[in-house]
């Protein structure tokens, strides 16, 4: 078992996904309880992963399978300490999107449920793929489920969103496709490791630079690329909302750190201010666009936006910091940062969307306006709502402060002004969140959405502990996942310091 | 005086007349209500043909009548697909044939003489037996999409298909007979293939014989219905009987691969630095065309057409790139085609009815409330055209441009990634009628009862996802089919 260890993650929930299907509309009990306990199944496999050791080396549970003979495309998978963090998190995550929609899925859940699943494993192998190919085919088959899972549960405009998520993210990747496609001319393999060793001069690395980034800014997603984004999360259903915040968004910086760092390192450190201004035009700008959101999915999906700012600006801050005052340690910290963010995000955002959720089914509206005094007919579901939204402005205590604590902290030796810079996150997004909180939760019951809002059912309340467990462990405790991160941390940011010219 | 190894090396063909005189015999013979077993001795005959193709195939290259006719290994491949594929359309088309009334010999026995043009035209060793073969094809071809005579669209398809092609082939002809004076000029005029490889190197009229290679790129072209050879595409998928459609959309691309590579490589393929720049343009002008004009069509006949368009400019991505990997790429894309245009006309098959062509693509609207199964296949079937990871259509894409790449194309592979997203929208449109939209009253889906249909339909759609997870042997077939 633990030499397939990753196969079988990869697979259980994909081929999983046929009997949920074959359940057929007509016997949904069966289809739901089918796809729950093949997530379960899933998290507690993965629950092995765990067995990763952070002192030995830096790819573990490796598997080769030799796929097309030909042209030397071998079917590998491995983990690093980011890959273990983030596959448990996509298992996690997975039960509770099932959970959460269970009951509100009403029209063909099977196929909903199938869709889940195959996201699932789909999103595990990009974490785990450690050819480009591979990761490569995971990246962009990820869009198949979610591009049904939006157009046929979505709401009035998903059919517009759906389409736009589509066509925005494949045509990003296409260039990627070329980048790879011109790498294996030259190295005649697909192979991560290989391709990391592979000298390039600086004018192929600022291609495929850019090849890469245009893939990735596109689905983390960075300004100006960013626009599909709330398009899909307002349309979505709440479980596709979830998928794509909290995991999806993190496969685009996950490609960074295992596309840009390690194969172009020298194109990055040169053009790494490019991204650090976008990143900080996300935290800023689209704090302040998040500030006058009408809609709360909407404003969820631009704070979103402005959280994975930290993300791409943590993995680029290193560059600077290695390459211009070889301090290595205050690298280490800033990557480090932008991982346990990655993590954190993906909970609160999840978390932040599934509340969502919970008021959306008893009111069908998502227009701030419509709501006023929640806490007064919901009080248990206020207490989670203020706690998810306080981790969402990164209030100490909860996983939101660590990752943004250590990313200011980085950037504060690389240059102050782009720690002052970022800082304006805690401000700004205290006050969207804040605002929002406001005129949701307190004050007086004012409309008639809200006055016939029934409390949260057991159901509900177990997927929002899930969350609330997750917010709070890596916010109390953040010692085991940093360390679990630390050595691939350290590699990566050896890797970023390497002159491949 | 052919001698016995002429006669087995031509076997299967010699065969399949054989069995095609029968199968005509048989049509006027037998009692109205034994006819309808002519669909499964047909279907037999298919699959016996196939194996004396595979049973017979030499391990070396053999030549049979004086290098008149070649069977090599890139003859085999698209013979077994090509005879394969017709035995698919038969089944598809037997419920669709039946209903409109146009169940009969001459449809079996025609498809039969048009696959023997293919099996001809793909073994040619002589720029004569090319012709013969594409003669024998398209005629069939003609009557096949006429068969249906008395409705509005088919005779007029027909008879633009003729005119277009007769037009073509006359393109074709001409080149072929500059070529042959070329040779003439400063040796033997010849038209034996291998030997007009070298031409290029002792004829004394070099213009003469590039102007003749210019006129049979515009047969090649339009055979395999690049723009701007593409006039008669829409048209004729739109106007034929969908079976036939089906055949022409899938076997008939085969065929069309095997004449550019008969008559590009093996013939002038001293001259590529020469077309290779040309069939770059044809592809760009394809990629662009199809995709784009694509968008607009309301029609799934006529949009599958244009994607075809654009498909061919695909298969053109590998063949100029002029290098065996390159031509592997095409050859695998080609297949790729054929077995993506098969499934998707299999499930148009599968919906229409007397009355009913189900060719509007608002005619799919809320399938996936009606028929699930079918609309999945569909789903594979419009996801893999559009190239999306994994299915077996983001393969032969990767393999194209990165044989494009390979020969320093880099400018083309661009193309067609650009042209794949442009194309992305047309396809996507087709799931969202499918899974998205609802259907509306009064509206009845049926799905036809018929098990073989269905089976067959499946496992040809599933076979896209599957080769999609593993297309190590495909591809190993392909490329040791052209040595590398």
């Amino acid at each position: 078992m633990f030499t397939h260890l990753l196969s079988l993650l990869i697979w259980l929930p994909i081929v999983g996904a046929v009997p949920v299907l074959l359940a057929g509309s007509a016997r949904p009990m069966l289809a739901r309880w089918l796809a729950l306990l093949i997530t379960i199944a899933t998290f507690v496999i993965s629950l092995w992963l765990l067995r990763y050791d952070p002192n030995g080396s830096v790819m573990q549970l490796q598997e080769t399978h030799v796929w097309i003979a030909t042209w030397g495309v071998h079917f590998t998978l491995a983990v690093d300490g980011i890959s273990v963090a983030l596959i448990l998190m996509t298992t996690f995550v997975g039960i509770l999107v099932i959970g959460g929609a269970w009951k509100v899925i009403q029209n063909r859940p099977h196929q909903y449920m199938a869709c889940m699943l195959l996201l699932e494993g789909l999103l595990i192998g990009v974490f785990c793929a450690t050819d480009a190919l591979v990761f490569y085919a995971f990246f962009e088959a990820v869009l198949i489920p979610m591009y049904i899972l939006i157009g046929m549960w979505g709401g009035p405009r998903r059919v517009y969103a759906t389409l736009k998520l589509f066509i925005y993210t494949f045509t990003g990747s296409v260039f990627m496709l070329i980048a790879l496609l011109y790498l294996y001319q030259k190295a005649h393999t697909f192979d991560l490791a290989t391709l990391a060793a592979l000298p390039l001069t600086f004018k192929e690395q600022a291609w495929l630079f850019f090849g890469f980034l245009i893939a990735f800014a596109i689905k983390v997603p960075m300004v100006p690329v960013h626009t599909w984004l709330p398009d899909a999360h307002v349309e979505a259903p709440t479980g596709g909302s979830v998928w794509l915040a909290a995991v999806m968004l993190k496969i685009g910086t996950y490609g960074m750190v295992r596309f840009i760092l390690p194969i172009t390192p020298d194109a990055g450190a040169h053009f790494a201010w490019i991204v650090i201004v976008l990143s900080l035009v996300a935290i800023i700008y689209i704090g302040y666009v998040a500030l006058v959101q009408e809609d709360m999915k909407k404003l969820v999906a631009y704070s979103s936006v402005a959280h994975m700012g930290f993300v791409t600006l943590g993995i680029f801050m290193a560059f600077m910091l290695v390459r211009e005052g070889g301090n290595t340690e205050m690298a280490s910290l800033g990557m480090q940062g932008a991982m346990v963010q990655m993590i954190s995000h993906g909970f609160v955002s999840g978390a932040m969307f599934t509340c969502i959720g919970v008021m959306y089914d008893r009111t069908h509206t998502r227009q701030i306006k419509d709501y006023g005094g929640v806490i007064n007919m919901m009080p248990w579901f206020g207490f989670f709502y203020v706690l998810f939204a306080m981790a969402n402005c990164g209030l100490p205590g909860t996983s939101g402060f660590v990752g943004e604590f250590m990313v200011i902290l980085a950037s504060f030796s690389a240059s102050p002004w782009i720690a002052l810079f970022a800082t304006f996150t805690l401000i700004i997004g205290a006050g969207y969140t804040l605002w929002l909180v406001k005129r949701v939760l307190w004050g007086p019951v004012t409309t008639e959405h809200v006055r016939h809002m029934t409390p949260m059912t057991a159901r509900e309340t177990w997927v929002l502990i899930g969350f609330a467990v997750a917010v709070l462990a890596i916010g109390m405790w953040p010692q085991p996942l940093v360390h679990l991160m630390d050595s691939s941390v350290a590699h990566l940011v050896q890797q970023l310091a390497v002159h491949k010219i | 005086m052919p001698t016995l190894y002429d006669i087995l090396t031509l076997l299967p063909e010699l065969y399949l007349v054989a069995a095609v005189c029968l199968i005509l015999l048989l049509d006027a013979f037998m009692k109205p209500a034994q006819r309808p077993q002519l669909h499964w001795i047909s279907i037999v005959v298919l699959l016996v043909a196939i194996y004396l193709v595979v049973a017979g195939q030499p391990e070396q290259t053999a030549t049979a009548f004086n290098g008149m006719f070649v069977r090599d290994h890139v003859a085999e491949i698209l013979k077994v697909f090509a005879l394969g594929l017709t035995a698919v359309v038969f089944v598809y088309a037997r419920p669709y044939m039946i209903d409109r009334k146009l169940f009969g010999g001459e449809f079996y026995s025609l498809m039969i003489f048009a696959v023997l043009g293919v099996m001809v035209l793909v073994s040619a060793g002589n720029l004569v037996t090319i012709y013969l073969g594409l003669a024998l094809l398209s005629l069939s071809s003609y009557a096949l999409v006429a068969l249906n005579r008395d409705a509005l669209l088919p005779p007029e398809a027909a008879i633009k298909y003729f005119v277009l092609s007769a037009l073509a082939g006359g393109m074709l002809l001409y080149g072929m007979s500059m070529v042959y004076g070329a040779s003439g000029m400063g040796g033997t005029p010849t038209l034996d293939l291998a030997k007009l490889h070298d031409v290029m190197a002792y004829t004394t009229a070099p213009k003469l014989l590039l102007l003749g290679l210019i006129f049979m790129l515009v047969g090649i072209g339009f055979e395999l219905g690049v723009a701007p050879f593409h006039m008669w595409l829409p048209d004729v998928y739109h106007g034929a009987p969908t079976p036939v459609t089906t055949f022409i959309g899938a076997v008939s691309k085969l065929a069309a691969f095997g004449l550019a590579w008969r008559l590009l490589e093996v013939g002038m393929g001293d001259l590529s630095r020469y077309w290779q720049p040309m069939l770059a343009a044809l592809a760009t002008a394809s990629l662009v065309l199809g995709n784009l004009v694509a968008i607009v069509q309301t029609n799934f006949k006529r949009m599958m057409a244009y994607s075809t368009i654009s498909h061919m400019g695909y298969v053109l991505l590998g063949l100029s790139a002029a290098t065996p990997e390159g031509y592997s790429a095409a050859l695998f894309y080609v297949i790729c085609y054929a077995l993506m245009s098969a499934a998707a006309f299999g499930v148009m098959l599968v919906l229409t009815r007397a009355g009913f062509e189900c060719e509007e693509i608002s005619d799919f609207k809320g399938l996936n409330q009606k028929a699930p199964w079918m609309a999945f296949l569909m789903l594979l079937a419009m996801f893999s055209l559009a190239g999306v990871p994994p299915l077996f259509g983001f393969w032969a894409k990767v393999l194209v441009l990165e044989a494009a790449i390979h020969a320093d194309m880099l400018w083309l592979a661009i193309v067609g990634i650009v042209a794949a997203f442009i194309g992305l929208y047309y396809y996507l449109y087709v799931i969202k009628v499918m899974y998205f939209d609802t259907a509306e009253e009064g509206a009845v889906v049926e799905v036809k009862a018929d098990t073989s249909l269905r089976v067959v339909l499946s496992v040809n759609a599933l076979a896209l996802l599957a080769l999609g997870l593993y297309w190590g042997p495909l591809l190993a077939w392909c490329q040791r089919a052209f040595g590398v």
